[in-house]
């Protein structure tokens, strides 16, 4: 899947998480993290983006994400719902 | 060296009032004790004690580079005499003072310049939310600040471990010879409680007021036998952040779940019958178990003999229908906790020493059947960290938390198992606040743990209609949900040494790495 323009999901409530794609061609994939969480759950909440965009076979993107402990789900929807609206 | 809780307390604390002592255990040091002599200015007939200004106070006091002063939070995030005598105290030049307050709020941030400057260089507090607590954690003073319970800040005031040089007290009323009380005024805040033993130990008492009355200031909350100087200025604080308007059940329906399960407990221990005495703090959840217990009461027609601690409009009414034969305060929460103060002869205040200091000749907490507490972390020892948040900054503190769990015969945790991601049960907490053996039960929305210390508890209620797990298994439940999170980094340096009730030290918070 390829990211045509930017796009957003999510919100900035509490357990949610705000994400925003754009595209990022030829550039590989350029994760810009903010969490109420970052030190104890940072590396965990990338973990799942990548996963998520191996998964959509997605190789160049860039995503802005502002998370208020959202949970892995949510992040996996949120993305995806993005995702989804970016093309 | 390591406490008996497997926390490493290094063998001295920098600025520390005495020698450090390693808590042992919460029942360890009750016994003997010696209280504190004071060195008083005896008064002759005739000689006037109110002041023209806050600087001709300060100056009559004799205040000096190095020396303690203290303040009351009873004005809470409405409190402006702290910055008020801060300010002055800089601006004469006078430098190196530590200040303690029974707690500070958001409104106390220019205590950051002070500390800056070097005007403000130690710090004792109970409670601490806001910018000056984060400063703290991010090591802006040299020496580790320490943090006390409520009823462990008047063991500490009474045996001269904190020896209070000057304290200043912020006044709702009070009459030209110094005597005080909370109940009226502009910023009346009710009862005084945390007050009392820095007005009873204090070398010199300063009483500033916005509300100066005719003598005497009846009801007497503090007595004019032990003030020294009456400031009046224009205001001593916000009534808007002084006492909140109203205290509200929650509505989130986790946190009814919550409190009707702990109700559900407190019935199957028995001790809901009459006669039964109960503290619960002001939160939502905390609101919740009080409207469960009230409904149970109700209906099996049982009359309690007091509720106890911080109080709100809904334990009055509980008070006034008759659940409950009166009410030990310690400071009001809300205007209708004020009210019944000044017309329910069965409101009592009471000082945070007779609340819950462990050195006395029996304190409150003693007497209570059940106590509802929160928590920001427990682990698997049931060890509860109400001090710093998951992510190691200072964000709160003792309070009254470990007085009453270690007075109360059922202390009760109760909370969501996760807050946004972060799971409430950990294997050890960030920092202890109340020490395990203490705590009775966490209450969860997905189930009730027994300390497994409490063999009798878990056998009664073998017969009763609650279902208990583990506390490894709710453990393992949250972090099916959220995951394992990463330990936070720490740097060797402390920034806060946290003393047990009983003056030994349970924790210590040190600096987060950057």
């Amino acid at each position: 899947m390829v990211i045509d323009k930017p796009a957003r999901a999510g919100t900035l409530e509490s357990s949610d998480i705000y994400i925003m794609v754009q595209p990022n061609q030829g550039q590989g994939i350029e994760i810009q993290l903010d969490s109420i969480v970052l030190k104890q759950f940072g590396k965990q909440i990338e973990n799942v983006m990548r996963q998520t965009l191996k998964d959509l076979e997605i190789e160049d993107i860039k995503i802005i994400a502002n998370d208020r402990g959202a949970l892995d789900y949510t992040i996996r929807a949120r993305l995806e719902t993005a995702i989804n609206r970016a093309n | 060296m390591k406490n008996s809780l497997g926390r490493e307390i290094p063998d001295t604390i920098k600025g520390y009032y005495k020698e450090v002592k390693a808590f042992t255990g919460a029942y360890d040091n009750i016994g003997d004790v010696i209280k504190t002599q004071v060195r008083a200015k005896s008064l002759m007939p005739g000689k006037k004690k109110l002041l023209n200004s806050l600087e001709e106070a300060i100056k009559k006091t004799g205040l000096e580079d190095g020396m303690t002063i203290s303040f009351h939070h009873h004005l809470r995030n409405g409190d402006y005499v702290v910055n008020m005598v801060m300010d002055k105290i800089a601006s004469m030049g006078i430098k190196d003072i530590k200040i303690a307050s029974s707690s500070l709020f958001p409104i106390h941030a220019p205590l950051i310049d002070h500390m800056k400057s070097g005007v403000v260089t130690g710090l004792y507090a109970s409670y601490m939310s806001g910018p000056v607590a984060e400063a703290v954690s991010e090591g802006i003073l040299e020496n580790p600040i320490i943090m006390h319970t409520h009823g462990g800040r008047s063991r500490a005031i009474e045996s001269g471990d904190i020896k209070i040089d000057v304290a200043f007290i912020a006044s709702p009323s009070c009459d030209s010879y110094g005597n005080i009380n909370g109940l009226y005024g502009e910023s009346a805040c009710g009862v005084l409680g945390y007050a009392i033993s820095d007005a009873h130990y204090a070398e010199k008492v300063v009483a500033i007021t916005d509300n100066l009355v005719a003598y005497p200031a009846c009801p007497i909350e503090i007595s004019q036998d032990y003030v020294d100087y009456i400031v009046v200025v224009d205001k001593i604080g916000d009534p808007r952040g002084i006492v909140s308007g109203t205290t509200r059940i929650t509505k989130d329906p986790i946190g009814l779940k919550i409190a009707k399960t702990t109700a559900q407990l407190i019935e199957a221990s028995g001790l809901l019958k009459d006669g039964f005495s109960f503290q619960t703090g002001a939160g939502g959840t905390s609101l919740a178990v009080a409207a469960s217990v009230r409904e149970i009461m109700k209906e099996k027609g049982i009359k309690g003999s007091f509720m106890s601690g911080g109080i709100t409009g809904y334990m009055v009414d509980m008070l006034e229908e008759g659940l409950f034969d009166s009410i030990l305060d310690v400071q009001c929460f809300d205007l209708r906790a004020i009210e019944s103060l000044k017309n329910n002869k069965n409101h009592q205040p009471m000082s945070a020493s007779m609340y819950g200091n462990p050195h006395n000749k029996g304190a409150v907490v003693n007497n209570l059947d059940v106590v509802i507490l929160g928590a920001t972390e427990i682990d698997t020892d049931f060890n509860v960290n109400v001090t710093t948040g998951s992510n190691g900054v200072i964000m709160g503190g003792s309070g009254g938390h470990s007085d009453t769990a270690a007075g109360a015969k059922l202390a009760i945790v109760v909370s969501q198992l996760f807050k946004g991601r972060l799971p409430l049960i950990a294997d050890k907490v960030t920092t202890v606040s109340t020490p395990g053996e203490t705590i009775d039960v966490l209450v969860t929305e997905r189930g009730i743990a027994v300390n497994p210390r409490r063999k009798d508890l878990i056998e009664r209620l073998k017969d009763s209609k609650i279902q208990l797990v583990s506390i490894e298994e709710l453990k393992e439940i949250a972090e099916r949900i959220t995951g394992k999170p990463m330990e936070i980094e720490r740097d060797e340096r402390m920034v806060a040494a946290i003393e047990y009730r009983d003056g030994t030290i349970i924790d210590v918070v040190r600096k987060i790495k950057r």
